[in-house]
């Protein structure tokens, strides 16, 4: 094993060092979750406007078949998972704990669910806005957990050059092995992937940051590097939340992304291992996203495991397939424990951007008392993009939410670091998410009456 | 499954969190003052444990006395217990058990609950009990009993079981290294100063011995190693700069870095989070203020030990610094 792989002291400035428990699930293999009975597929799982559905109750729809367009730019398309009939479209329990209109579609238990129209692409002849307009009816959304379509985050503004493409294979949340998974087992997606984004994007190189908690990632990605493919393995220390774009990018090149901008400013464009990989399927297979890698893992959960699973699939039939909830779960997450988001229905549906399923219980969800700030500066040393959580908490306990601008909090992006550390157990993050939601507020009905 | 048997949580993100609370750095600090508080118990026998109990006793009975109305314990995070102790260690050993209670009550009642609790202070309580035994009671305050033999542990002090507002029995005393310097210009051997067997407050003896709760304090991340840093550098610069100019008037950087109460107050005092700043570059600001006015004011004040204004100073400026060393956010100039 290169000796390196375990000398990087390439990092961002700040940050913490959570405990990752990733021994649950890093060593297991990806399994492939069998069909189930029904699928719920919300026509809004990605950042914009929701996808416009082409079928309608009792349409025969075969795996991999289109079932709603992308409704604008901002917007992509949504396929079915899985051969069956359309059985409604209606609102059903969202992730986000809305109701949202979804397409729920019956498996026909008698097919073999082969995928629709299967095949390879050849991509070398077609332009930039074909290949953009092909990820885009693939349905591809940032596969991290932010869903931000790929296609508008693969379009480089006009005017603006793009240098380096950055993919990201850090997989900083504690628990979650979906991406490393992926690269022991999908390297050659992920390769094909960079090289059409980078024919995209019109550059001439790409990173691959991956933190050194993965070194047979870091080692099998070097090995299995084609030759005339200019990515760059970059081994990154271990450190929360290595995976944000502007932390990522300042761990690679060693360049801060300025206040309010976009990677793009600075030449950058950053995009997931995992929704990498999607593409290099796509143009593999003609698959386009109907299926993700899950983590399913926590104490609460009986077999904790990498499953690959439709979109669409329900919460409690992942949990039911890895063996169901030990007596003591009290929290389930979509995502990681920093950033993740709790589950209190177990219908809803695994989405695009679901990385990870995580069951907690008694154990990590007691509820600590809270004390007043002594102003340790833990949150400070913390803090990745260098606010003070702590003057800010004592603004938003005091309702000054105006004064937080000043100090910059809609430059927080709730990573959590804050809440983490202090040993006040504040909730800093609760508190700032409360106020940004009301400063944007404010600021849209300043724009309208102004 | 069926999910009516299961009761999930609905709260937000992060769901992951370290264990140290504010009750586990206040232990922290109490663990890295027990070798400073045993050695007062060894030069000083009985009197070194009397005194503490009462101070940490008065400390905690302030601070029960405040919170009691509110019907919040907040006992059990430490702080009270810590400021008691830290008042103890900064008092002589002869002080009159009755002024030490004293000395709790006004640390916590004055220093702390009248500004709204742990956290809201804007002077280090423990000094500011210390400040106001120092302006009430300056004869008992300024009384250096001699260290005792160990086998004498159980020997108490005249002054000890004094009763209030009666006169002060006279006390067998000797003067502090800083007080020798000052008034004798008489230099303390430095193994002394290192090991503790000089007269001095009770906690303060020893240099040695405060500086490994400094070590274990910095390892366990709980104070801020540049402020003890910052005041020693200082410091040091500046006595050196003095003692260059004239040797024979003022004392060598090093007897000002080990004698009087600058290593308790530098690691022990200055570090209290809640009246240092709040940014890293204030942090080093505060420790360089500290360093200077210490020198100042052993040098040419009236008095031979000047680390408690020094800090309360310092912690007056807190706020200011605070405000003009604000960090630079990410992604700006």
């Amino acid at each position: 094993m290169n000796l390196l792989t375990f000398t990087s002291t390439k990092t961002f400035r700040h940050g913490i060092h959570p405990r990752d428990y990733k021994e649950l699930t890093k060593d297991k293999p990806i399994e492939r979750m069998p069909f189930s009975n029904e699928y719920v597929l919300p026509l809004s799982q990605h950042l914009g406007a929701p996808s416009v559905p082409v079928v309608k109750p009792g349409d025969k729809v075969f795996r991999g078949q289109l079932i709603a367009e992308p409704g604008g730019f901002v917007s992509v398309a949504l396929h079915s998972p899985v051969t069956g009939k359309v059985k409604a479209i209606e609102l059903h329990h969202h992730p986000s704990g809305k109701m949202v209109e979804s397409i729920v579609i019956q498996t026909d238990p008698f097919s073999p669910q082969t995928l629709y129209h299967e095949h390879e692409i050849e991509w070398q002849d077609l332009t930039t806005q074909e290949l953009l307009i092909m990820i885009q009816n693939g349905g591809f959304v940032g596969l991290g957990g932010a869903a931000f379509p790929t296609h508008v985050k693969l379009s480089v503004p006009e005017g603006k050059k793009a240098q380096f493409l950055i993919v990201n294979g850090v997989e900083c949340e504690p628990y979650l092995t979906s991406d490393h998974r992926l690269m022991l087992e999908n390297y050659e997606n992920v390769f094909l992937g960079i090289r059409i984004a980078m024919r995209i994007l019109d550059v001439e190189k790409a990173y691959l940051g991956i933190e050194m908690n993965k070194p047979d990632a870091i080692e099998l990605m070097r090995e299995k590097m084609p030759p005339d493919l200019n990515c760059e393995v970059v081994p990154l220390q271990v450190k929360y939340p290595q995976g944000a774009e502007k932390m990522l990018t300042e761990a690679v090149l060693n360049k801060e992304i300025p206040s309010g901008k976009l990677p793009i400013d600075i030449h950058v464009i950053v995009n997931n291992v995992g929704t990498i990989a999607g593409i290099g399927q796509l143009f593999r297979f003609g698959q386009p996203l109907i299926e993700r890698i899950v983590t399913v893992t926590g104490p609460g959960i009986q077999r904790p495991a990498n499953l690959m699973v439709p979109i669409g699939t329900r919460l409690e039939d992942v949990l039911e397939y890895c063996g169901g909830l030990k007596d003591n779960t009290r929290q389930i997450l979509f995502g990681g424990p920093m950033m993740g988001s709790p589950q209190v229905f177990l219908d809803v549906p695994i989405m695009k951007g679901t990385s990870g399923i995580l069951c907690l219980t008694d154990y990590e969800v007691k509820v600590r008392e809270e004390y007043p700030c002594i102003r340790c500066l833990r949150c400070v040393d913390a803090c990745p993009v260098y606010l003070n959580p702590s003057r800010l908490g004592a603004l938003a306990k005091k309702r000054q939410y105006e004064a937080m601008l000043d100090y910059h909090i809609l430059d927080c992006m709730e990573c959590g670091s804050c809440s983490y550390v202090c040993p006040s157990n504040i909730p800093l993050v609760q508190r700032f998410r409360v106020a940004k939601a009301l400063l944007r507020e404010q600021m849209a009905k300043q724009k309208q009456t102004g | 499954m069926k999910s009516g048997e299961l009761k999930l949580l609905l709260t937000s993100s992060p769901f992951l969190k370290q264990e140290e609370d504010t009750p586990y750095i206040m232990r922290q600090v109490i663990i890295a003052l027990l070798p400073a508080t045993l050695a007062a118990l060894y030069f000083f026998g009985i009197n070194a444990f009397l005194v503490i109990l009462v101070s940490i006793l008065g400390a905690m009975f302030t601070e029960w006395l405040f919170t009691r109305s509110k019907g919040v314990n907040t006992l059990h995070d430490g702080s009270a217990a810590l400021t008691g102790l830290l008042l103890a260690l900064v008092l002589p050993p002869g002080i009159p058990l009755w002024m030490a209670f004293l000395g709790g009550v006004v640390s916590i009642g004055i220093g702390k609950m009248i500004f709204g609790g742990l956290g809201s202070n804007i002077f280090n309580p423990a000094l500011v009990g210390r400040a106001f035994l120092q302006a009430a009671f300056p004869v008992a305050m300024t009384t250096w009993s001699p260290v005792i033999p160990m086998n004498q542990f159980f020997h108490l002090y005249h002054t000890t079981l004094g009763i209030p507002f009666l006169k002060m029995p006279t006390a067998v005393t000797t003067a502090t290294p800083l007080a020798r310097m000052k008034f004798d210009a008489q230099l303390t051997a430095f193994h002394d100063l290192f090991l503790g067997s000089t007269a001095g407050s009770l906690g303060e003896t020893s240099s040695l011995l405060i500086l490994l709760g400094g070590i274990y304090m910095v390892l366990k991340k709980v104070i801020n190693w540049r402020i003890p840093l910052a005041i020693f550098i200082s410091m040091y610069v500046f006595a050196g700069i003095l003692h260059w100019i004239n040797p024979g008037h003022y004392a060598p950087p090093t007897f000002h870095l080990f004698a009087g109460g600058i290593m308790l107050g530098a690691i022990f005092m200055a570090t209290d989070p809640v009246t240092s700043p709040v940014t890293q570059k204030g942090c080093w600001v505060f420790g360089i203020g500290i360093g200077f006015l210490v020198i100042l004011i052993r040098t040419f004040g009236g008095l031979p030990e000047g680390v408690m204004y020094a800090i309360l100073l310092m912690n007056a400026f807190t706020p200011l610094i605070n405000r003009v060393t604000r960090e630079r956010v990410y992604g700006t100039e």
